[in-house]
């Protein structure tokens, strides 16, 4: 199953860096993404596009998972030459997660 | 228990201006909010500014204030706004002078001023927090430094009984706390209620966002009336609760959902969200819907305010050239990539080294570069090649070589663009908070 059909997904910058949120629609699927989607596994979907780290945040009580993307954002908004130099596109792409 | 109703009445500086006067003349607020300042806007209108004394500020300012302050001054409502920019005096003395033109009798209007620290900046012995650069050695590159300032000159100024106020830079959320602290008189070390305030102003500051913007995706989630949507109003009470919600009637929805992606937005742990008033704390927040299109947002807290500010610093960093060039039809993806190739050559044999270039297509790879982009040829593609130099000429050169694929390149291309723009780029600064000396000041119709 993809992770699109059990959770929604929004992207923000800070400066360099990608916030991407991840939350499930009911709880009852919060513990299959909670082992799912692990940093490696984010770490592998972005590696054309993140140089850095990835950071996970898990906050059971919302469903949610908040991942911080480290150095990727081409030097972010302000200079970066990508297309969408905010990196606002990147949350449709962790949708397509296949999730056991 | 007192409640006092806060509206978003703009998430960033282009945002519409019908939901803010929907929000005015419908939401029942006690104050207005406009949030507009993004990353290097401060540098961009320090720089009109520096051309112009009378200018620097927001560009919809005018047009938004002419169709809010009526029913604002009607209904009693203050507006806080950071659309002063790099000059919130300007600001203020138009504000004042479409109050005269509206006739809406008397206005008080008060101006934060102090977050433009280049100065104290200069002075001192500081470091970019991205590179480690010494502010010395970028020195004639800075255009603007402007702290972020909290709650405390927001605060000053409603309690002078202003009916706008103006400001800088500040954090975002601070806009929507000030009020807060000024009406419940919360001590400026109450954690958890300014953690509360924080929560509120951060579901808020990105308008729609909250209300169902951002938010559809056809068949998942498929927002009602999405042409409409309402701008967002928290209704926050003495000790501290929040409610979520929009005018009844006005497009979108407030729900669980768009509440916590909004919450996670931006921030990075959600157990410190540094703010210039405190650490708001956000990792146990709960959402409860409590009726149609109404959040209950609970368990926000914090600890004490940071000693260090963040300064956001505009510097000059070169220029950026973008240009394009579309083909369409049977072999376009094989003409297209035939484009890049030629590009490619004649971009290496000019021998210029620019500091970074892409080469892309446009409906192929774009976005999400090699690895995540698949699928069938496409119908049409779009060339795009963009590279950043010191030197504004070999962008020049860039562009001029994309356009070229008119005459010299594959067939049928069509639809060429070019652009040059000047980068200036944000960067962060942390400065000792005793370091910035805030002032408000008043004019009035």
């Amino acid at each position: 199953m993809l992770l699109r059909e059990i959770a929604h997904s929004r992207t923000g910058d800070k400066g360099n860096r990608s916030t991407i949120s991840v939350i499930v629609y009911d709880m009852k699927d919060f513990s299959r993404i909670e082992a799912s989607v692990t940093t490696e596994r984010v770490k592998m979907l972005y590696k054309d596009l993140v140089k850095g780290e990835v950071e996970r945040f898990v906050m059971p009580q919302l469903g949610a998972l908040n991942f911080v993307l480290h150095d990727a954002l081409g030097g972010g908004v302000t200079k970066s030459l990508a297309l969408d130099a905010h990196g606002k596109s990147l949350s449709s792409a962790i949708l397509s997660l296949e999730i056991e | 228990m007192r409640i006092i109703r806060l509206g978003a009445g703009a998430g960033y500086s282009g945002d519409r201006i019908p939901p803010a006067v929907e929000l005015a003349e419908k939401g029942s607020l006690d104050y207005l909010i406009f949030e507009c300042l993004a990353e290097r806007t401060v540098a961009l209108a320090q720089l009109e500014k520096s051309k112009n004394p009378d200018v620097g500020f927001d560009p919809l300012l005018r047009e938004r204030m002419r169709a809010v302050l009526p029913a604002c001054k009607e209904q009693g409502i203050k507006i806080i706004t950071n659309m002063g920019a790099a000059n919130p005096h300007a600001a203020a003395k138009e504000v004042v002078a479409i109050a005269r033109e509206l006739n809406i009798g008397v206005l008080k209007v008060g101006i934060v001023s102090g977050d433009d620290v280049l100065p104290q900046l200069l002075s001192g012995d500081f470091s970019v927090m991205e590179t480690g650069e010494p502010i010395s050695s970028i020195e004639h590159d800075i255009i603007s430094a402007n702290a972020y300032l909290g709650s405390d000159p927001i605060v000053e100024a409603l309690s002078l009984g202003v009916d706008v106020v103006i400001t800088g830079r500040v954090s975002d959320p601070a806009l929507f706390l000030a009020p807060l602290m000024y009406e419940f008189g919360w001590s400026s070390s109450d954690w958890k209620k300014l953690g509360q305030g924080i929560l509120a102003g951060h579901l808020l500051e990105c308008a729609a966002q909250v209300t169902g913007g951002y938010f559809a995706d056809p068949g998942y989630r498929d927002v009602p009336d999405l042409e409409n949507l309402g701008f967002p109003i928290a209704e926050v009470s003495e000790n501290g609760e929040i409610v979520i919600t929009k005018v009844d009637g006005s497009g979108g929805y407030v729900n669980t959902a768009t509440c916590s992606a909004q919450l996670l937005y931006e921030i990075e742990d959600p157990s410190q969200y540094l703010q210039p008033d405190v650490v708001a704390d956000f990792s146990q927040v709960t959402f409860t819907e409590i009726a149609k299109d109404r959040v209950k947002a609970e368990n926000a807290s914090g600890s004490s305010r940071p000693e260090l500010i963040k300064v956001t610093i505009g510097k000059r960093d070169g220029f950026i050239g973008d240009g394009q060039i579309s083909y369409a039809g049977l072999g376009a993806l094989a003409r297209g990539q035939l484009a890049l190739d030629v590009l490619q050559k004649r971009i290496k044999s000019s021998g210029i080294e620019f500091l970074e270039i892409r080469y892309e297509l446009i409906g192929v790879n774009a976005i999400h570069g090699e690895s995540l982009s698949y699928g069938h040829d496409p119908y049409e593609v779009r060339v795009r090649v963009a590279a950043r130099s010191k030197a504004q000429k070999d962008v020049e050169l860039l562009v001029n070589e994309v356009e070229a694929m008119y005459l010299n390149g594959p067939s049928g291309g069509g639809g060429a663009t070019k652009s040059i723009r000047e980068v200036i780029s944000a960067q962060s600064v942390l400065i000792p908070r005793h370091l910035i000396k805030t002032s408000v000041s008043i004019v009035e119709l």
